[in-house]
């Protein structure tokens, strides 16, 4: 018999919906795993028991319903919680518990899903691995010593770890793409302002976007629509309905659909075995009778550069909010010390090493006299950016490329070298500088046995093509997940 | 020469209130130069006649109606302050000594 932990989310609520399980049931056979595998895995940094389990018992008591209801979830501890604890991966928001909850967990909740815990990230979700958490890194459940991915490393290991069918990350630069990619899981960044930033802690606001992480591509579009749609609550949210994604993840048609392959991302400085997958993608899609050309979009280079200047400038600003005044950490409160000494020696206890580097790199680039050379010309490359996706609109529906250059590189590896890090957002970095939707579905194993990802971007507000080329990848290429770690 | 100096950083730790060490001065000024090295390519683009763009949605002065609703609530509010009373946040002193 199949293990309730095995079974993709819409099994599980088809289960639960039939009463041929409880939810109660589900929950505990997660809430299990969780407690045999998180300390190898560290993806979890808070287990909320009795939470998940109440909202079990709504499910099975009939008081709420839909296409989730009864359905597992691990949520990056990047959204806020009521009476939960949230830290975004930091020392200054340590105990935090928040007196309120993000409008997505408002409407996972009203939708009967069962959110399990809080899991972990790079402090602030600024990083690609995990390993700048205030409280460890994740592991990846494909092989301990390597990083899940990040920030988001922490979703990314529960789902691809059966600890849970379902997660929520958020991508400012690529933080659910990498993750999902380098796990063998998918990853959707949803259209900018189509999912609300409410309650969303601010790492660099004008590119964070919350979306989901799952197993298979259905999952990932019935959370997605749960979560997606306009919210009063979130100034850049978008007056639309929700991109027909669901559908397009059951359809999965790509005949006719015309596909560019963008010419900047590959060659050199990528894994061969990324690259073999990727072109076999390709040749995959062309064979289910997409119409496959080569697009060139010729400020990507200059994408990686622009974002290392635009969302360290937004942090910069963002993060000024920890001042140890109304919450979070406070140290140096000796009763003698100002109160503009007891911010910073907070603010030096409560962040690590790259949140600092990222808030004085952003409070360079917006310093008098650097200002237009750094943050104003990344502003102009942003826009430059945005022509490239526009002008690819003209002559195709989609872009596609490897979400990463590498697969999941080891624990410590990166560590030291900051430049080497941001490298691996390298591909996932244009769509957020656009605002477009993009995703990663895993396209198969490269030759060193670890998950390649196949990332699709597509027009604002044209999530359902993101989903209709994904749905056509996982059919024509089903493999399993190691369902233990190793 | 460095696009930043030591000095620079310790000038901008201030601006950023996070005490540092010289020794974390020391590794920041460092990383910070080869970061800088990178991310100034952004200056080879010719974009001189370009626009910036700030944000990815074309949004301004989003209104909703005015509709009160009730708001967090005191109690609520300093439930999380690392010290409070008398129904207030009690922070460090702001002002010099007279």
């Amino acid at each position: 018999m199949t293990e309730l932990t095995e079974l993709s989310a819409v099994e599980i609520a088809e289960r639960v919906a039939s009463r041929d399980v409880s939810a109660v049931e589900v929950a505990h056979a997660h809430l299990d795993r969780i407690a045999e595998l998180n300390p190898a895995l560290n993806a979890f940094l808070h287990v909320d028991t009795d939470g998940a389990l109440a909202q079990a018992r709504r499910v099975d008591a009939g008081e709420v319903e839909g296409a989730l209801a009864g359905v597992p979830l691990a949520l990056k501890d990047v959204i806020v919680t009521k009476g939960v604890p949230t830290t975004a991966g930091s020392k200054i928001l340590e105990g935090w518990v928040p007196p309120y909850d993000a409008t997505i967990v408002e409407r996972m909740r009203d939708a009967g899903i069962v959110v399990l815990g809080k899991t972990n990230m790079d402090e602030f979700a600024m990083g690609s691995s995990t390993e700048h958490s205030a409280f460890g890194p994740s592991h990846n459940p494909w092989d301990l010593d390597r990083t899940p991915g990040g920030s988001g490393g922490g979703s990314s290991a529960a789902v691809a770890g059966n600890l849970a069918p379902l997660g929520i990350g958020t991508d400012t630069g690529g933080s659910i793409r990498q993750p999902g990619a380098v796990t063998g899981t998918v990853g959707v960044k949803p259209t900018y302002g189509g999912v609300s930033r409410y309650g969303l802690i601010a790492f660099s606001s004008s590119l964070d976007q919350a979306g989901p992480c799952a197993r298979t591509v259905l999952d990932a579009a019935l959370l997605h629509e749960v979560i997606g749609g306009h919210d009063a609550r979130d100034s850049t949210s978008i007056d639309q309905p929700v991109p027909p994604v669901v559908a397009a993840a059951r359809s999965g048609d790509v005949s006719g659909l015309r596909v560019g392959v963008v010419r900047e991302f590959g060659g050199e400085g990528y894994q061969p075995g990324v690259t073999a997958r990727f072109t076999e993608a390709v040749e995959l899609l062309t064979s289910l009778g997409a119409d496959v050309v080569e697009v060139s979009c010729p400020h990507f280079d200059y994408a990686l550069p622009a974002y290392y200047l635009i969302a360290p400038s937004e942090a910069s600003s963002n993060l000024a909010r920890y001042d140890a005044m109304r919450y979070g950490l406070r140290v140096g409160d000796d009763g003698e010390a100002s109160a503009e000494e007891v911010m910073a020696i907070t603010r030096a206890a409560g962040f690590g090493p790259e949140v600092k580097r990222r808030i004085i790199l952003g409070t360079y680039a917006l310093s008098a006299g650097y200002y237009d050379a750094y943050y104003g010309q990344a502003q102009k490359v942003r826009t430059l950016i945005t022509r490239d996706f526009e002008a690819a609109w003209q002559s195709v529906d989609v872009l596609v490329s490897p979400t990463t250059p590498t697969t999941a590189f080891k624990l410590g590896e990166r560590l030291d070298d900051p430049l080497a890090m941001y490298l691996a957002d390298l591909c996932t970095i244009p769509s957020n500088l656009y605002g477009g939707p993009a995703a990663s579905v895993p396209c198969g194993l490269s030759d060193d046995g670890l998950p390649v990802g196949l990332q699709v971007m597509a027009p604002v507000m044209a999530d359902d093509r993101l989903y209709s080329v994904m749905a056509a990848v996982e059919r024509a290429k089903p493999w399993s997940q190691p369902t233990t770690p190793r | 020469m460095p696009a930043i100096s030591r000095t620079d950083v310790a000038h901008l730790a201030r601006l950023a209130r996070i005490s540092m060490t010289d020794a974390e001065l020391d590794a920041m000024a460092g990383q910070l130069d080869v970061i800088l090295g990178a991310v100034s390519r952004v200056g080879e683009v010719a974009a001189n006649d370009i626009p910036p763009t700030s944000h990815a949605v074309p949004l301004t002065n989003v209104l909703r109606p005015d509709d009160p609703v009730p708001s967090l609530g005191a109690a609520a509010a300093l439930a999380a302050a690392p010290a409070a009373e008398d129904g207030r946040f009690r922070v460090p002193r702001i002002l010099d000594e007279e």
